[in-house]
């Protein structure tokens, strides 16, 4: 008989650049004010990497952190896996350049693409692996420069985003910990409401593509916004029940840290009490595949997690693409 | 009929007073302070309740409660 694993997240790590910019500060740049963003957004500031740092830096720093926090040497590093939008090119990976840094020379490394959600894409892939035999320590990374592929003249969706990297080792937990159920979503039809159009081979990068400012973030936030109230809490539900429990089990929730109406709406719809609810985006903005793993690490340094807790981990993004996990905390505090 | 359920559904997403005057003529955003997020919102919740979609595009144009009580009307 085939023994099926637990697998659960064991090490936490994250890395945001030094230099914060805040709403006063945008407000130097583009038609806006610090009360217009924090009332629409609850965003309060954000981090922004300098031209020397790319996105396998801050996943890189993010990483060792999340190896040191899990006692896990580089050596024991089977699988690297980074999620994100903002890779430092279109190849090599990412994660081979984070594998390069680390020297985490037995490792298979690869990227995924889910945008938002691709934290919650990598954790399942990562799982899977464990579970299939092959890798025994994963290591899973969202980390982005959104600033890099932002229009800091557009004051819809400059204020919106941040950089910043979180990591964590995933490996086999005791028995009946860790993962208890993830469930992933996509919905291509409506792909077009939130994407970076040029810089691939539909249109690549010409003198054109750069004119017409085709290389920046292009969202229609209504469109976004209505479809991720709805899929946080129907995902989230979906999940909770996949994994045997009932809402009233679930300790903790780390929603995607986009938008905070987003997130009181759907906690509304859910009926979930505040406290509940982790929420750091009034710091670092929304940032994309690194959102949900900067919040959990912060939110186990900040010893909101207890050993047996059952939390919550639900993304929506471009793609469109969804996902949510339960996780049973594993480990000692 | 219609018309009741929405000022319901406004009174609650924006956290009015239930004795709190909405007409066809009322403007959320002009009179009742809402913002394009709650006005999102609002938009949702109507969706829910008449089991209806409301495009972007037909949400742009609704000037005041009566526009949005005709197209639900209309269209449901």
């Amino acid at each position: 008989m085939n023994y099926i694993k637990s697998v659960g997240i064991v090490g936490t790590g994250r890395a945001l650049p030094d230099k914060i910019v805040t709403n006063k500060d945008l407000e130097q740049k583009v038609d806006t004010t610090d009360e217009w963003i924090r009332s629409r957004t609850g965003i309060g500031s954000r981090r922004v990497a300098d031209e020397n740092t790319a996105t396998s830096d801050l996943a890189t720093e993010a990483a060792k952190k999340a190896l040191e926090d899990a006692g896990i040497s580089v050596d024991e590093i089977d699988t690297i896996i980074v999620a994100t939008v903002t890779p430092d090119m279109a190849f090599p990976s990412t994660a081979c350049i984070v594998q390069k840094n680390l020297g985490a020379d037995r490792a298979f490394a690869f990227d995924i693409g889910a945008a938002c959600s691709g934290f919650v894409y990598a954790l399942s892939v990562a799982e899977n692996l464990i579970k299939g035999n092959m890798a025994k320590n994963a290591l899973v990374i969202g980390a982005e420069t959104l600033s890099k592929i932002i229009n800091w003249e557009d004051r819809n969706t400059c204020v919106l985003f941040g950089d910043g990297a979180g990591a964590v080792v995933v490996k086999e937990v005791e028995e009946g910990y860790g993962i208890q159920g993830i469930t992933l979503g996509s919905n291509g039809a409506k792909g077009e409401v939130l994407r970076q159009p040029a810089g691939g081979s539909r249109i690549p990068a010409s003198i054109e593509s750069v004119q017409n400012k085709l290389h920046f973030i292009a969202m229609d936030g209504n469109e976004v916004f209505k479809f991720a109230v709805r899929v946080m809490g129907q995902s989230s539900l979906e999940t909770i029940k996949k994994s045997g429990l009932d809402l009233e089990d679930v300790d903790f929730f780390i929603p995607h840290q986009a938008n905070i109406r987003i997130i009181d709406a759907a906690a509304k719809r859910l009926k979930l009490p505040k406290e509940k609810v982790y929420v750091n985006l009034h710091k670092y903005g929304n940032l994309s595949a690194a959102s949900i793993p900067v919040a959990l690490d912060e939110a186990v340094k900040e010893g909101k997690l207890q050993k047996g807790d059952n939390m919550v981990l639900v993304a929506f993004g471009g793609g469109l693409t969804w996902g949510s996990a339960v996780v049973k905390w594993s480990k000692e505090v | 009929m219609s018309l009741e359920k929405v000022k319901g559904i406004i009174i609650e997403q924006l956290g009015l007073e239930e004795s709190m005057e909405i007409k066809r003529e009322t403007s959320l955003m002009g009179d009742l302070e809402a913002d394009s997020l709650d006005a999102v919102e609002i938009i949702m919740a109507i969706e829910d309740e008449f089991g209806i979609e409301i495009p972007d595009e037909a949400a742009e144009g609704f000037k005041n409660i009566g526009d949005i009580v005709d197209y639900v009307e209309n269209n449901k």
